[in-house]
């Protein structure tokens, strides 16, 4: 099946009623082993056992802005592509994106009161997560002012683009900015500052979640192509009668 | 550092991390189910989509199943 393929709704069906479990076998596979990667990962010299929720944090915030990612490719799918699944990916990645960008803010703070002593600052890093979450709250309610799917992505798509902004902006407040929040350390200039016996784990937990936000993405766009059906069959059903 | 005062936040961390996922699963999961449902539904109707014929919205939705 060719790519381009896809783009029809009911091929993506298809291709996402085959792919699905495989790919939550997958996950849940690449899970277990992460999992017991990062338990058996030793203690860091200066931050202890409260390493280990590096590897649940550090993931989540990635995932947090590939979904915010994912959706601004969507929206210009919607605005300058016309791409009949483009509202439909943006729509099923926000609630995902959101979930993990909590899973960020909660960690982060379990992780931030032994390591920092608070669970909470207003630095750049933080607060810039923060709105990210905000952002992605404010997508999902305005999906859900507007009735009509069409008119709502349009407008969905506008915020979103405007909301990306924010991801250089955590990616770099580290740098622009001085933060309680550490500097980047996986990827950088000069190489990772973390030793392989804690990086393998948080690639392997990397890769887990990142296959589980792709699975879960996946039945999320199939939901919501059968959501539209419904939607149109009803429609359908009330012109009819009246 | 002493780890064993730190166990908690690691605890609930992984916590954190299982509702948020269960939760994720479960939303996706019970979605599902509810448009397969309201397919089936409005199939043994007979409202059907004009692209497709008679009884394949409810074939659809077994697909998917």
């Amino acid at each position: 099946m060719a790519l381009a393929d896809l783009a029809n709704p009911s091929r993506f069906l298809m291709f996402a009623n085959r792919a699905i479990p495989w790919l939550a076998g997958l996950t849940l596979i690449v899970f277990a082993f992460g999992i017991d990667q990062a338990m058996r990962a030793p203690d860091d010299y200066q931050q202890g056992a409260t390493v280990k929720i590096m590897f649940l944090h550090v993931p989540s915030a990635w995932l947090g802005m590939l979904g915010w990612a994912v959706m601004t490719v969507g929206a210009l799918g919607t605005l300058v592509w016309r791409h009949p699944l483009a509202d439909v990916a943006a729509k099923a990645a926000a609630p995902i994106g959101a979930a993990f960008t909590l899973l960020c803010l909660v960690t982060g703070s379990l992780w931030g009161r032994p390591e920092w002593g608070t669970y909470w600052v207003w630095d750049a890093r933080l607060t810039s997560e923060l709105l990210l979450f905000l952002l992605y709250l404010g997508v999902i309610a305005l999906w859900r002012t507007v009735d009509d799917p069409s008119r709502a992505a349009r407008a969905v798509a506008i915020l979103t683009l405007v909301g990306a902004i924010d991801l250089p902006i955590i990616k770099f407040s580290v740098d622009w900015w001085n933060t309680l929040h550490q500097g980047a350390s996986v990827f950088r200039l000069g190489g990772s500052t973390i030793d392989s016996s804690i990086l393998m784990p948080l690639f392997v937990m990397a890769a887990a979640f990142t296959l589980l936000f792709v699975t879960l993405h996946l039945a999320a766009m199939r939901n919501e192509i059968l959501r539209r059906r419904v939607r149109t069959l009803r429609l359908m059903q009330a012109s009819a009668v009246s | 550092m002493d780890t064993v005062s730190h166990t908690g936040f690691i605890v609930e961390s992984y916590a954190a991390a299982a509702v948020v996922v269960l939760g994720l699963i479960a939303w996706v999961v019970l979605d599902f189910r509810m448009q397969r449902r309201n397919l089936a539904d409005l199939e043994s109707r007979g409202v059907t989509r004009r692209s497709a014929p008679a009884g394949r919205a409810m074939q659809q939705a077994r697909e998917d199943a």
